[in-house]
């Protein structure tokens, strides 16, 4: 089993920071600057990562990922670049109407689900509205260490071309820039066909853009494993449950921001664990009786005893509904 | 804590020893009486006091003839050390993370002294101290993972992850339990793995695999692993098996004791901030039979592990046919008194071998 498993959080760290400048870019799309509160430096990042704030919303947690926009070499700050969807869960209106300069707020580390492939050649960035901030860090990235960029980028007018000026300004032969509301379009097959060999393509926009640029590239003969795009899961903040324990005879609350087996722990319960990332198998718990769905996140359970609904690995599934009965 | 570092070799005259020090906090990778592979990992953020868990890259008294062994093994073949032309900011990387991490644990031993990319690096146990600056490879002797690794103990591969998958792109290997890097550079988490038995089977490579790939900056894992190895060798690679493979003939009832050595392997797992690389360094802890069965629990424990342990374990990992030396001398450290559970010595708590003649007093 193991040597010495430490009852640390499972996944990212957290970093707490206070909000040090908020800078309306246009009518939909504000700039938030974080600094550390503990005035270290931030832990370097790769282009493309992305970090998870935490919003208290009343008594609501809001986890919602924004890619880090800033020079992946400055450590000084973050910088995350927020839509405002009105038509969203909420978290862009509760950062662009309730966060404010002076606010201290909990991030957490850079995670990358977008990296750069390091072994490409060339890098060629197709980006759709606000899917632009990925691509000011792999631009800020290579620049600094000479790597062949360009990018596309194609935005509703003139007026929502977040960081537009800037980006053709400093890169005037790199940048081009697409308007709907002049009827200009990126030319991408002639676009695919024009790279060299070793070249990337990175897609960041709507999904309808992103499904068109994997169809055009397959269709051109581009290897899937050239073309890259985002994918946000973005991560639920679980509902609170409560869980019954026999064993130990007692009822515990879920929090939504703690596991089922922290707060087993917090309860006192001696639950086994090792991994905490649902891969080891050592948190296997029996259900006894359950009365609604199994969130299983796990890497350990196959299809099968997930559906069964008898068993559940606490380091990192959940469960919604009215009861749960576990042999614990 | 001042360490005082070992004069002592790995190979020739086979001088290494572990002080009392080093035997009480061996990574012992037993709990239980018996083994079988398992997704045995665990979140790599400190551990007791004085345990080789604590420190993030632990340092102890073979450090410094470590590193001369390793210089040796690169002068004669070069190759173990490699890194394909995209992992360059990932060996970067793992300098940093070297760096940062030992002057931060170890502030006696290693200095690090930061002004914007200007780095100056002091090295005591090994007398360097160097400026250069940070991501310009023309300042360094070297490439910056051969660099660092030369200083650091244990093995480390590289991987780059693209596309849900793992591949050993980079490596420094001087230590390794019978693999090769240069066999393996390029290659896949599962086609590097493919010679191992049972574990494909078990579905362990894909859990772990899915474990790796979703580790986070910040957030390190770890694992031990096991095998065998006759003199306390570091390095036994598959090019030097003519060397080291006919060692294993030499073991006698007389000498198991000294020359017969568990070796472990304490694995941690980090993430590369700028790379997104993941470094998986691969650190080797040897120690004698003899020294070993001074822990009255490990003694009746490995005796036992050993005894019961598939044959296709024991085949890959190379000792089948000592199994039965091994066993005439570990038998004589077992009493079949029971064990407590865990891998702590409990050396207040665990009786001391019972002698055939205190069994036959009582
Ligand atoms: C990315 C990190 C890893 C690397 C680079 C790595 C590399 C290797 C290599 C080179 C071998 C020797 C194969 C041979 O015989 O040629 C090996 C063996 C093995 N690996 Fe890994 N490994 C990694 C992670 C893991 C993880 C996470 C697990 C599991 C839970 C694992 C389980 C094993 C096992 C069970 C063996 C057989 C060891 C023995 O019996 O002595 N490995 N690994
Ligand atoms: S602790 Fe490893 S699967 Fe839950």
């Amino acid at each position: 089993m193991s040597a010495a498993p430490q009852k640390a959080r499972a996944g990212a760290e957290k970093i707490d920071v206070i909000v040090s400048a908020v800078v309306p870019l246009n009518e939909l799309v504000t700039r938030f600057e974080f600094t550390r509160a503990d005035d270290k430096a931030f832990p370097p990042f790769s282009a493309g990562a992305h970090t998870v704030v935490e919003m208290r919303d009343g008594d609501r947690l809001r986890l919602n990922p924004y890619s880090l926009m800033s020079d992946p070499a400055d450590s000084s700050q973050y910088a995350i670049s927020v839509r405002r969807d009105d038509a969203g869960r909420g978290g862009s209106l509760f950062m662009h109407r309730s966060v404010k300069v002076g606010d201290r707020m909990k991030i957490s580390y850079p995670v990358n689900l977008f990296p750069l492939d390091l072994r490409g050649r060339k890098h060629v960035f197709l980006a759709g509205g606000i899917g632009i901030t990925p691509f000011m860090a792999m631009i800020a990235h290579l620049e600094r260490m000479g790597g062949a960029w360009e990018l596309h980028y194609a935005c509703r007018n003139e007026a929502l071309g977040t960081y537009v000026d800037q980006l053709t300004s400093r890169y005037p032969n790199k940048v081009h820039v697409y308007f709907d509301d002049r009827n200009q379009a990126i030319a991408l097959e002639d676009l695919l066909d024009g790279q060299p060999l070793g070249t990337h393509v990175y897609v960041c926009g709507p999904k309808g853009m992103i499904d068109w640029v994997h169809a055009t590239a397959a269709a051109h003969g581009w290897p899937d494993e050239n073309v890259h795009s985002e994918e946000f899961l973005a991560p639920q903040p679980g509902k609170p449950f409560e869980v019954r324990l026999c064993r130990s005879d007692i009822t515990i609350q879920v929090g939504e921001s703690e596991s089922l087996l922290e707060a087993m722990e917090r309860c006192g319960v001696d639950a086994p664990f090792l991994c905490r990332g649902g891969a080891c198998g050592q948190c296997e718990t029996d259900v006894i009786e359950a009365d609604g769905t199994f969130v299983h996140r796990d890497h350990w359970l196959d299809d099968e005893d997930h559906t069964s609904g008898k068993k559940i690995m606490p380091c990192v599934s959940r469960f919604v509904g009215k009861s749960l009965v576990l042999d614990r | 804590m001042t360490i005082q570092f070992n004069t002592e070799t790995f190979r020739d005259d086979y001088s290494f020893r572990n002080s009392d020090w080093a035997i009480k906090r061996f990574p012992f990778p037993f709990h239980e009486d018996s083994y079988m592979y398992s997704v045995n990992m665990e979140q790599h953020r400190g551990g007791p006091e004085g345990s080789v868990y604590e420190k993030r890259f632990d340092v102890d008294e073979h450090y410094v003839s470590e590193m001369q062994d390793r210089a040796i093994v690169l002068a004669d073949d070069p190759l173990r050390c490699q890194s394909l032309p995209h992992m360059t900011l990932a060996g970067w990387d793992t300098l940093e993370l070297i760096m940062v991490s030992k002057s931060e644990d170890y502030p006696d031993l290693f200095e690090l002294h930061r002004d914007g990319n200007r780095w100056r690096w002091i090295n005591k146990p090994m007398g360097i101290d160097h400026t250069f600056t940070f991501l310009d490879e023309t300042t360094l002797p070297c490439g910056p993972l051969e660099y660092i690794t030369r200083q650091a103990q244990g093995d480390y591969a590289v991987l780059d992850q693209r596309g849900d998958m793992l591949y050993m792109d980079a490596g420094m290997v001087t230590t390794q339990a019978d693999w090769s890097l240069d066999f393996d550079i390029g290659m896949d988490f599962f086609e590097w793995h493919a010679p191992v038995p049972l574990a494909h089977e078990m579905g362990i490579f894909k859990r772990a695999l899915k474990f790796l790939l979703n580790i986070q900056q910040g957030a390190p894992a770890r694992r031990l692993n096991w095998t065998m190895t006759v003199n306390p060798l570091l390095d036994t690679s598959p090019e030097n098996y003519h060397k080291w493979g006919i060692q294993k003939t030499s073991l006698t009832p007389e000498n198991i004791g000294a020359k017969q050595h568990l070796r472990v392997e304490l694995q941690t797992f980090y993430r590369l901030p700028r790379s997104n690389a993941l470094l998986f360094p691969i650190r080797c802890y040897l120690i004698a039979f003899q020294d070993l069965v001074r822990i009255p629990k490990w003694g009746r424990r490995l005796h036992r592990v050993v005894r019961d342990l598939p044959d296709e374990l024991a085949t890959y990992k190379g000792f089948i046919a000592n199994r039965p030396l091994m066993l005439d001398y570990l038998g004589r450290h077992d009493d079949g008194l029971p064990t407590s559970p865990g891998v702590w010595p409990d050396l207040d708590s665990e009786p001391p071998l019972q002698t055939q003649n205190d069994a036959r007093s009582r």
